[in-house]
């Protein structure tokens, strides 16, 4: 991104204010922090306007498969995730080739739908049908390639043959599939031209992705994800990461595009899938994967792609832990998901049935919480009150040790027996043992 | 960073450090299974980890606890004297985690010498263990709460106390998959990054304890759609121990067999040299 300094220079200077902002400079300073766009400003120079759309375009690019449905997928602008955060999770795909039975295939688009999971509030599933022409037979890749959008999901489809890619591209013409020519990606082309498609191409070297880019460019196609031919994690690691430093660091704009990569239904394809996740790939295709391995697969995705400047918040309410009954006491803490995980979890050790009230806190750990006037006696009895805490436990209320000093107040106003529990929540199993 | 020929390179490869109890109390029932039954004595348990391709053994001494079994600091050495004699790997030696009782066994323990790293130090309690690890020459884990900060605080308080950081190891809590991973795959990776551009009181080896896994409910329930839960909680592990490798670890601690086994696998293909 350039500076506001490099914005100013191509600016008409005169601080005329038609862009909405008072001064030039003003103006320039929004465009740096990405607050604003070019063409606000009704004066600047087509000239300009190019040149700056030139180095102002994103590191990555941003590149959409799909038509109702869609995946996005590459404009990224960091390395580490704390350095801002990573944007779009990678995509996983599912490959049904087309030499499969019609049952075989019905059964495998079926478990493609089972492979979803509900977790913390967001539903994590498979992305993309990817349709591969094993037969040799375009009629036959047309008809498989028909079957699976039915699903209604986005598709890459995969064939060397482009008479055989345009069989299925009539089947789905205006559907925006990735279209992949394995091995002979540039066969595609026309083809991906024609139907507005964004397109993959393979090497297993950087040299020769590069030679690619630049041919595919010069036929007129931008929108291209690079597929790292690789067969082991360390290589996929290294072209990984070397493509994404010289995208956001600039040092090579040749190869700012996502890439993906294809991988075997075995261990050594789960643990190549798990680099691809943290190592910003943006594309997993598979040949197959189970729910034991697709689980945990999607809650790394989840986890690595949580925008780190937000806090997970867990949903404020009275959370049963341990089969607790009107007998058992009552522990709150706040809705930050780490705050929640630990207690619950140390709630869980102890084997003591606890009714867990969870306080919305906007996401912060108690004492930041207690501190920013987020976690007082008012709030805490109103959430007990909307959740009917107290009639669904007993009258024992313990409270985070780091909290101790509203236990006066928070007694007279629950009118509940208020037991202060310890500051860390590693001492929980050894005091709820102990009450 | 972790992993990149085209930097300096990974010299030292990553090692997997195989979980060994002294209590099969509160061991879960499937993690057990993957033994075939050789862990019915902590030595036996440790060989069965060396075969399959451990690098280290952590040793957890849960019957030390003056809470639970009671067993004296004595036995507690005893024991750790009696694995160092059946593997010829390092053992990173935990207490109890009660600390009543973790510095006197942690003490006791440091007499058994050798290949003994000591578990571990924290900002309250740290001096106990630092002057044992001192005295016999045994290294130590400093232990902090998922913050670079706190880290490298626990590393100058080591340094000031007089522990050359040569001897340390840190532990800057690994979080599971799906219980807060994201923090600790942030930490270690900026306390790497810290490291590499030139904070010395980072620039020690790190370890991570990917057993936590099995605390995490859907890594192990049972329910329709979510395949074969045993296979589920390696992977959950193994993915933990993976985060941690990439985002900069030295050293994994790992409880199951089977996900020890994908871990080990995917090191070797990390350092595959192409």
């Amino acid at each position: 991104m350039p500076t506001a300094i490099e914005f100013f220079k191509m600016l008409p200077k005169t601080n005329c204010g038609d862009c909405g902002f008072p001064t030039c400079l003003a103006f320039a300073m929004q465009l740096a922090n990405q607050k604003t766009k070019l063409d606000d400003c009704p004066h600047v120079s087509d000239d300009a306007k190019t040149a700056m759309a030139e180095s102002s375009a994103p590191p990555i690019r941003r590149v959409t498969i799909g038509k109702e449905r869609t995946v996005e997928m590459g404009d990224e602008t960091v390395l580490y995730r704390h350095e801002r955060r990573f944007d779009h999770p990678t995509a996983y795909a599912m490959i049904i080739n087309d030499t499969m039975t019609d049952t075989e295939i019905e059964n495998k688009l079926a478990r493609f739908g089972e492979l979803s999971f509900e977790r913390i509030g967001e539903t994590i599933s498979m992305d993309l049908v990817a349709v591969r022409c094993d037969s040799g037979d375009g009629a036959r890749f047309a008809t498989v390639t028909g079957q699976a959008a039915a699903l209604g999901m986005p598709l890459m489809l995969m064939v060397r043959d482009p008479d055989c890619m345009s069989a299925a591209l009539s089947v789905v013409p205006d559907q925006r599939p990735l279209v992949h020519g394995l091995d002979r990606p540039l066969g595609m082309a026309g083809l991906a031209k024609a139907h507005g498609a964004p397109m993959a191409l393979r090497s297993n070297t950087l040299d020769g992705l590069v030679e690619l880019v630049e041919n595919a460019r010069a036929a007129g196609i931008e929108d291209l994800v690079l597929d790292l031919d690789v067969s082991t994690s360390r290589e996929l690691l290294e072209m990984g990461t070397i493509l994404r430093r010289n995208a956001i660091k600039r040092s090579f704009r040749g190869l700012g595009h996502p890439f993906m990569v294809c991988v075997p239904d075995d261990d050594h394809g789960t643990t190549m899938a798990l680099v691809a996740t943290m190592k910003y790939g943006s594309l997993v295709a598979f040949e197959d994967i189970g729910p034991e391995k697709a689980l945990p697969l999607f809650v790394l995705r989840q986890n690595i792609y949580t925008d780190p400047q937000v806090p997970i918040q867990v949903k404020e309410g009275l959370y049963p832990i341990n089969d607790p009954d009107n007998s058992s006491p009552i522990l709150f803490t706040t809705n930050f998901s780490l705050t929640y995980f630990t207690v619950a979890s140390d709630i869980e050790r102890s084997r003591v049935p606890v009714w867990l009230q969870v306080v919305d806190t906007e996401g912060l750990s108690v004492l930041t919480a207690y501190s920013a006037g987020k976690l007082t006696v008012d709030h805490v009895i109103k959430a007990m009150d909307a959740s009917k805490a107290k009639e669904n436990g007993s009258d024992m209320l313990i409270i985070p040790g780091m909290v101790a000093r509203m236990s006066g107040k928070l007694q007279e106003a629950s009118g509940m027996r208020v037991i202060v529990g310890p500051r860390e929540s590693s001492g929980l199993p050894r005091m709820l043992k102990d009450l | 960073m972790p992993f990149l020929s085209f930097e300096k390179g990974t010299t030292n490869r990553p090692m997997v450090a195989g979980e060994v109890l002294d209590t099969l109390t509160d061991y879960p029932e499937m993690a057990a299974r993957q033994f075939d039954g050789r862990i019915d004595t902590p030595e036996a348990w440790a060989q069965a980890w060396v075969g399959i391709g451990a690098d280290a053994i952590c040793l957890r001494l849960i019957s030390t606890d003056p809470d639970g079994d009671a067993r004296p600091p004595e036995d507690a050495a005893d024991m750790v004297t009696r694995v160092l004699k059946a593997v010829d790997v390092p053992i990173i030696v935990y207490g109890s985690g009660n600390p009543g009782s973790d510095a006197k066994v942690i003490e006791a323990i440091s007499a058994t010498a050798g290949r003994v790293v000591l578990g571990h130090a924290e900002e309250e309690t740290y001096r106990t263990v630092a002057a044992t690890s001192m005295a016999g020459g045994n290294p130590l884990i400093a232990f902090s709460n998922l913050d670079i900060n706190l880290a490298k605080q626990m590393n100058i308080l080591l340094t000031d106390f007089g522990m050359d950081l040569g001897t340390v190891i840190m532990d800057p809590l690994m979080a599971a998959l799906g219980m807060g991973l994201e923090y600790s795959y942030s930490v270690n990776e900026r306390i790497r990054l810290a490291a590499l551009s030139g904070d010395r009181m980072l620039q020690v080896p790190m370890l991570c304890d990917a057993v936590p896994a099995w605390q995490v409910r859907e890594a192990s329930e049972e329910g329709p759609g979510l395949g074969d839960p045993s296979e589920r909680v390696a992977w959950w592990e193994a993915t933990t121990a993976l985060a941690a490798l990439l985002s900069g670890a030295d050293v994994v601690i790992i409880r199951g067999a089977r996900a020890a086994g994908i871990v080990i696998d995917a090191i070797e293909d990390l350092m595959e040299v192409a």
